[in-house]
């Protein structure tokens, strides 16, 4: 089924007008090449076994269409729609066009530099030009190489040396009625100078009911710098009827620290791939998600830990509840050069099923090329734990209010781990009402 | 007047009979020790009395305060004042402490149609609770027994009953593992809760135990049936002696 390649040469074409530096055309040619070369993949890549990409294949969306007037989202209304504090510095795009009036990123210290893609690109092309796209560039990526010749805004960061910005960085992605039909590629472009520090929260979310699906095609690259620290979240809370492909692809200098966390709740079918190379001596990588979902949705995580280097450690906790018809994936890839003594990396996945028709494919892959290392992985599909059921039934409990407590507790474990206090707190209140009382996502 | 009567119980697990006709009558106001050796079908007991489902019960009743306890589910059991003290406490990561006994303390009190306290009265009550048997505060935003050493898990299920005040209270080898400032601690919080209208069938392998919880009968368990029964010197004697007289004698 890959012989024909997707239906977007006339769409590319229609982008050709976008502007931008003398460079860029060339980019994005070259990435729709890519793209038209490689075509969607199927279940017989071994990187996509348990996830058919067919209802995005067989469908051409759309190039997210230039807004005409302001968006009718309020500031307030685009907090009550997403987790965290509205005080933190917020872009906010709806439909994959960035809306000012709704953003706000004015107190950042001066010489933390935040723009759109799009301005970023007429005001600093030599330094969009000098990253973008190469640690993301597409080579055997598909949705990669989708993103980069159809990626139109996004994000740019750049913390300079030593720099370290207090409050996170919010990108909201919206998706309202506008987004029918849509195919919208954000982009993110992040720069941690050596020393800096930087919290970045991405959340994907709907505004309302919406009809006719979309697809979000988004890719980030992060550079961290020697003893630099990049946090990164990313709250997937798409539209049911959506489908969600997300990559961020994360290169480690000396020292430095990456913490990732992914929830997905959201879209029909999701897929989040999660990169990083410790390419420098005595990196950590923390690399955490939590996937709630039910009905006929589909969520699946790739996880790619490349210990590049000595003495890194790696750390990935993945928990996944899945009820109704759902179907969950978990792929963790490790790769330990034969440098890269003194690794020591754990991953471990959880899966609580909480229906009969549920299923999960967890799939570790380590490969383990240096000899003084320490790697473990482990993971666990189960149901809910009878002993503390009939624990927490004598001491009073109903059954349904045992079984929420417990999943809850379930989802807790890895919720903890978020530093963010806003988004912990949001996050949980959102899982205990889930599980507990009303249906919310 | 009678809390529980236990009438010719016959039960198995996995198709193995463990209990082969216990009888047993509780009185307000009264504490009964069972002791056995490992094996006898003592924790199965304890444990059916609760409502594990791990059990068939294929003969005999059991009737709690007038109503056949062994049609009532778990919780129903709970929410009537039957309290089992777990042998092996269950952890819980994720759920803590003060939410869940506020949570199971609540549930009690919907049952008997009384009013739920809100997380404040609940704190107040709670700071009572914790001095008699010992614990720390903080121990009440910990998740419920995670991590939790041998010792304080004991201590934290007699927290539990001291929170929900049960008329029938089983304690389930709570002194095993403990040591003797834990055991004294442990005895110290049943005794305090000891009431004309309560009752504790407190289930142990060692004699030790019952220097701190004076019970007022004594039986012995062997091979799923209760082959003696005693006044508190027959604890003694079984200590004195082991059990193997007693097995003999049956």
């Amino acid at each position: 089924m890959t012989a024909s390649p997707p239906p977007y040469e006339q769409a590319f074409a229609a982008l050709r007008s976008a502007g931008g530096p003398a460079w860029l055309p060339a980019l994005r040619r070259e990435a729709m090449d890519r793209f038209s070369a490689l075509g969607f993949p199927t279940t017989r890549n071994e990187d996509w076994h348990f996830t058919s990409v067919t209802p995005i294949a067989e469908r051409v969306f759309k190039i997210a269409p230039t807004r005409s007037g302001p968006s009718k989202l309020s500031p307030a209304d685009v907090t009550a729609l997403v987790i965290g504090d509205p005080a933190w510095h917020r872009l906010v795009f709806v439909n994959g066009r960035f809306e000012s009036s709704l953003s706000n990123f004015a107190e950042l210290p001066a010489d933390v530099h935040v723009t759109t893609l799009a301005e970023a690109l007429k005001e600093s092309p030599e330094f969009v030009a000098e990253h973008l796209g190469k640690l993301a560039s597409g080579e055997g990526q598909t949705f990669t190489a989708f993103n980069t010749a159809f990626a139109l805004d996004g994000v740019v960061i750049r913390v300079p040396r030593g720099e370290i910005v207090e409050a996170p960085v919010h990108i909201i992605h919206i998706a309202d009625a506008g987004a029918a039909g849509v195919g919208i590629h954000p982009r993110l472009l992040v720069v941690a100078e050596p020393l800096s520090q930087l919290t970045i929260v991405e959340s994907f979310c709907c505004a309302g009911p919406l009809s006719g699906g979309y697809l979000t095609n988004a890719v980030a690259e992060i550079e961290i710098g020697s003893g630099a620290r990049v946090d990164h979240y990313k709250i997937q809370r798409e539209s049911t009827d959506a489908f969600h492909v997300g990559t961020i692809q994360v290169r480690q200098g000396r020292d430095s620290t990456f913490h990732s966390f992914s929830y997905a709740a959201g879209a029909a079918l999701s897929r989040t791939n999660i990169y990083t190379k410790l390419a420098g001596d005595g990196g950590e990588a923390r690399l955490n998600g939590l996937y709630l979902i039910d009905g006929a949705q589909h969520a699946d995580h790739q996880t790619f830990v490349e210990h590049l280097a000595p003495s890194c450690a790696s750390r990935e906790l993945y928990k996944g509840i899945l009820d109704g018809g759902s179907h969950g994936v978990f792929n963790g890839k490790v790769y330990v050069d034969p440098i890269a003594q003194k690794t020591d990396g754990k991953q471990t996945n959880h899966t609580l099923l909480l229906s009969d028709h549920a299923r999960v494919d967890t799939k570790p892959q380590l490969e383990i090329f240096a000899d003084d290392v320490k790697c473990t992985h482990g993971a666990t599909v189960g149901r809910l734990d009878e002993a503390a059921l009939f624990y927490m039934k004598s001491r009073g409990l109903g059954v349904d209010n045992a079984r929420a407590l417990l999943t809850y507790a379930f989802a807790a474990e890895v919720l903890e781990t978020i530093e963010l206090d806003a988004l912990r707190e949001g996050l949980e209140a959102l899982a205990f009402a889930r599980f507990t009382q009303t249906e919310q996502r | 007047m009678t809390m529980l009567e236990i009438d010719n119980l016959h039960a198995t697990a996995g198709g193995k009979e463990i209990l082969k006709g216990i009888s047993l009558t509780v009185n307000a106001g009264e504490v009964h020790a069972i002791m056995g050796p490992n094996g006898s079908g003592k924790s199965t007991l304890a444990q059916i009395i609760a409502g594990h489902p791990g059990y068939e019960v294929t003969g005999g009743t059991i009737t709690y305060e007038g109503r056949d306890l062994l049609a009532m589910p778990a919780e129903e059991r709970a929410q009537a004042g039957v309290f089992l003290a777990f042998q092996y406490p269950v952890e819980i990561p994720g759920v803590t402490n003060a939410y869940f006994f506020r949570t199971a303390y609540n549930e009690v009190r919907k049952a008997n149609g009384k009013e739920e306290l809100d997380p404040i009265e609940f704190l107040d009550l709670m700071e009572q609770k914790l001095k008699l048997v010992e614990m720390d505060p903080a121990m009440l935003h910990r998740s419920v027994n995670a991590g939790f050493s041998g010792g304080e898990k004991k201590r934290n299920e007699i927290l539990q009953m001291a929170v929900l005040e049960p008329k029938l209270a089983i304690l389930d080898e709570t002194d095993s593992g403990l040591d003797i400032d834990a055991l004294r601690v442990v005895a110290g919080g049943v005794n305090a809760l000891r009431r004309p209208d309560n009752a504790a069938i407190v289930v142990t392998h060692y004699q030790r135990l019952l220097n701190y919880i004076v019970p007022d009968f004594v039986h012995v368990l062997a091979g799923g049936r209760i082959v003696k029964s005693g006044g508190k010197e027959l604890a003694l004697e079984l200590e004195a002696k082991g059990y193997d007289w007693v097995l003999e004698a049956a």
